[in-house]
C-alpha cells in the first residue's frame, strides 16, 4: 500500500500499551500537519488510537486492514490551521459547488490535503495535489478553466489559491467550510 | 518497597463474593469502560485511559485512596501493570494490577456447587462472573451433562476430571445470541451426544440430536418452552430443578426479539411463563441461563430460586394481563447485543471464526433479559 507519509512507526505484535507509546513518540518528532502511519497487529489499537488521537487533537485519518496487520493514519495537530486567517478573496460555499457539481459544469477541484487524507474520503471529481506539492506539480492544473481548492477547513487552500493567483491562473476559488463539512458524495480509495 | 501484585479472576471472584470494597482504576478507553466493567456491591470506580496516563499519574493521584486496595484493570494487561506501576512508584501500598485483564475476566467461569441429588449425583452451576452466564454439570455415576456450555471448554473438561467422570451428553437448551457455545467443541473432544432443539437448529450445519420432550437423557425431563427462541427448551432435573435457559431469570425475563420475530414470539413467552411453568409444582428451584446483576448472586455465588419466589418477586412474572406483558416487553428491550447475528451465525456453523474473533464477537455486557 502506498500512501505518502512523513513517519512510519512499526508496532506489530506488541501488546497495549505499547502502540501508544510509541505513537505518541513519534508524534513528537513530527511537523505539525505531517501524517503518521503505525503498523500495529493489536485489535484494541483501533478504538484506542482514535480515542487517543481525538483526546490529543489529532487528526485520525483511518485504518487499513492487510493480512493482519492494521495500518492507522494519523495527522499530527495543527494550531495553525484553526487561528489562521484567510487571506484569498475569491470564495465558494460547499453547497455551492454542490450544486455546480450537480450540474455537471466543466471544472477542476484540487484536493490540497495531504494524500492520506484524501485517502480516507474525497469529493470524487477532485484530484490529489498536497500543499506542499503544488508550486512542482502546477503543469496538472487547466489555467483556462473554473479551478475550486478545497482542504480540510479551508487554511490550506487559501494557502494554495494564493499561490495559483500569483502564477497566473484567474479563476480560483477557496472552498469554504471545506471537506470537514462536505455533505456530498464521498469516495474512498481502495487499498 | 513495595511492587506491583497480580490479581487473579479467581480471587477477584471471592472479593465480590464476600462483599469486599475495592477501588478499581480501569485504564480501557471511556466507551469500553462504559460499555462494560467489573461489578462489585462495593466497588469503587475510576476511567482513565492509559493512554493519558503515560507519562505518569500525578494529574489523578489525588482522586485515589490511600488506605484501600487498588486494582488497575485494562483490556488485557500490560497497559494495568504500566499504571500500577507508576502508583506504586508514587508511593502507594496494595496495588494490584488484573491477570489477563478484561479478556480474562470475561472468560472465567466460577463454578459452585448446587446441591446433591436425590437420586445419586450432584449438580453443579459455572458462572461466568464477567458475562453474566451461567451453564451446569450435572454428575452421576461417573458420568456427566453438560448444559448450556460457553466456548471455554477446557473449564468443564477439568473440572470433570477432577471430579472423576466422563461428559456423556452435552445439552443447549437454545440457539444462543449472546455467548459461544461450547458444544460442539466439547461433543469433539469427549465424544458426548450433543442435543439442540430442533426449531432452533434448522439452518445448522451439523449433526445434532435433537433435543425434544420424551428424550432419553438420565435426570433429565424436556419440557418444550418458546419464547425467547422458538426452540427454548426448559431442564427438569431429578424432579427438584428447572433449568429455564433464557426464559426466565431471577429478576426479569427473557427478551423475544433476537431473531426479528418479537411480536410472534412474546406470544410464546407469555404461554411458557404464564401456562406451562405455572402448571409446574412450585417448589421447582430455577436456574437459569444468565444473571443480571450480581445482587443476584448468593454468598457462594450461585444463582438460584424457587419458582414460588419468583411468581412472587419477579416483575416479568406479574404481568398476567396479556396485553400489558407485551406491552412491557416490547417497551424495554435494551440494545442487542453487540454482534449477537455473528454469534448466531457461528453457532449454527454457518461462520467460522478464530478464538480471537470469538472474544471480539462476546465483547461486552450481557444483553438477554427484558429489563436491565
Amino acid at each position: 500500500m502506498n500512501i505518502k507519509v512523513n513517519h512510519v512507526i512499526d508496532a506489530k505484535g506488541m501488546a497495549c500499551p505499547m502502540p501508544i507509546v510509541k505513537t505518541k513518540k513519534g508524534m513528537d518528532q513530527l511537523e505539525s500537519g505531517d501524517v503518521m502511519q503505525v503498523e500495529a497487529t493489536d485489535q484494541g489499537s483501533i478504538a484506542d488510537m482514535q480515542a487517543w488521537s481525538n483526546k490529543n487533537g489529532h487528526q485520525y485519518l483511518g485504518n487499513k486492514q492487510i493480512e493482519g496487520v492494521i495500518h492507522h493514519f494519523i495527522r499530527k495537530a495543527s494550531e495553525v490551521e484553526v487561528k489562521q486567517e484567510k487571506i484569498y478573496p475569491h470564495t465558494i460555499t460547499n453547497q455551492n459547488l454542490q450544486t455546480k457539481l450537480n450540474a455537471n459544469e466543466h471544472m477542476l477541484i484540487v484536493d490540497v490535503r495531504e494524500e492520506a487524507e484524501y485517502h480516507f474520503g474525497h469529493i470524487p471529481q477532485a484530484m490529489s495535489i498536497p500543499l506542499g506539492e503544488l508550486e512542482s506539480r502546477l503543469d496538472e492544473c487547466e489555467k483556462d478553466v473554473d479551478l475550486y481548492v478545497i482542504c480540510r477547513t479551508g487554511n490550506r487552500s487559501d494557502l494554495a489559491a494564493q499561490l495559483l493567483a500569483d502564477k497566473g491562473f484567474t479563476q480560483v476559488r477557496n472552498v469554504l467550510p471545506g471537506m470537514h463539512e462536505w455533505s456530498g458524495l464521498i469516495q474512498k480509495e481502495e487499498v | 518497597m513495595m511492587s506491583i501484585k497480580p490479581m487473579s479472576a479467581k480471587e477477584l471472584t471471592q472479593r465480590i463474593l464476600n462483599d469486599h470494597s475495592l477501588f478499581v482504576l480501569d485504564v480501557r478507553n471511556e466507551k469500553a469502560f462504559q460499555d462494560w466493567k467489573i461489578e462489585g456491591m462495593h466497588f469503587e470506580y475510576l476511567n482513565m485511559p492509559y493512554f493519558d496516563l503515560i507519562d505518569g499519574i500525578d494529574h489523578i493521584i489525588d482522586q485515589i485512596p490511600e488506605n484501600q486496595d487498588i486494582l488497575v484493570v485494562c483490556a488485557k494487561q500490560g497497559s494495568s501493570e504500566m499504571v500500577a506501576q507508576h502508583l506504586v512508584d508514587a508511593g502507594l501500598e496494595h496495588v494490584f494490577f488484573l491477570e489477563g485483564g478484561m479478556t480474562y475476566w470475561g472468560e472465567y467461569l466460577h463454578p459452585v456447587k448446587i446441591a446433591d441429588l436425590n437420586e445419586k449425583g450432584t449438580i453443579y452451576q459455572f458462572v461466568r462472573m464477567g458475562k453474566g452466564c451461567l451453564s451446569y454439570m450435572i454428575e452421576s455415576n461417573g458420568e456427566a451433562i453438560v448444559i448450556d456450555p460457553s466456548r471455554m471448554i477446557t473449564q468443564y473438561l477439568d473440572f470433570a476430571e477432577d471430579i472423576q467422570v466422563q461428559i456423556r451428553y452435552v445439552i443447549d437448551t437454545h440457539l444462543h445470541a449472546d455467548h459461544i457455545s461450547g458444544g460442539r467443541l466439547l461433543r469433539d473432544e469427549t465424544g458426548a451426544r450433543y442435543y439442540l432443539p430442533p426449531q432452533d437448529a434448522e439452518e445448522v450445519q451439523f449433526t445434532f440430536e435433537p433435543l425434544v420432550e420424551g428424550v432419553d437423557i438420565p435426570l433429565v425431563e424436556a419440557l418444550y418452552s418458546p419464547g425467547h427462541t422458538i426452540g427454548s427448551t426448559s431442564i427438569i432435573v431429578d424432579q427438584q430443578y428447572l433449568l429455564t435457559g433464557d426464559i426466565l431469570f431471577i429478576a426479569s425475563v427473557g427478551r423475544p426479539d433476537l431473531a426479528g420475530k418479537a411480536n410472534e414470539w412474546s406470544h410464546d413467552l407469555y404461554d411458557s411463563l404464564y401456562q406451562k411453568y405455572k402448571q409446574l409444582p412450585f417448589d421447582l428451584i430455577v436456574l437459569p441461563a444468565h444473571f443480571g446483576k450480581v445482587a443476584e448472586l448468593g454468598q457462594d455465588g450461585s444463582v438460584q430460586a424457587t419458582l414460588d419466589e419468583l411468581y412472587k418477586s419477579n416483575p416479568g412474572l406479574k404481568l398476567s394481563d396479556k396485553q400489558r406483558f407485551h406491552q412491557t416487553v416490547a417497551e424495554n428491550l435494551p440494545p442487542q447485543p453487540h454482534a449477537y447475528q455473528d454469534i448466531r451465525h457461528t453457532n449454527m456453523g454457518i461462520q467460522k471464526s478464530n478464538e480471537a474473533e470469538q472474544r471480539e464477537m462476546e465483547m461486552g455486557p450481557n444483553r438477554c433479559a427484558v429489563h436491565d
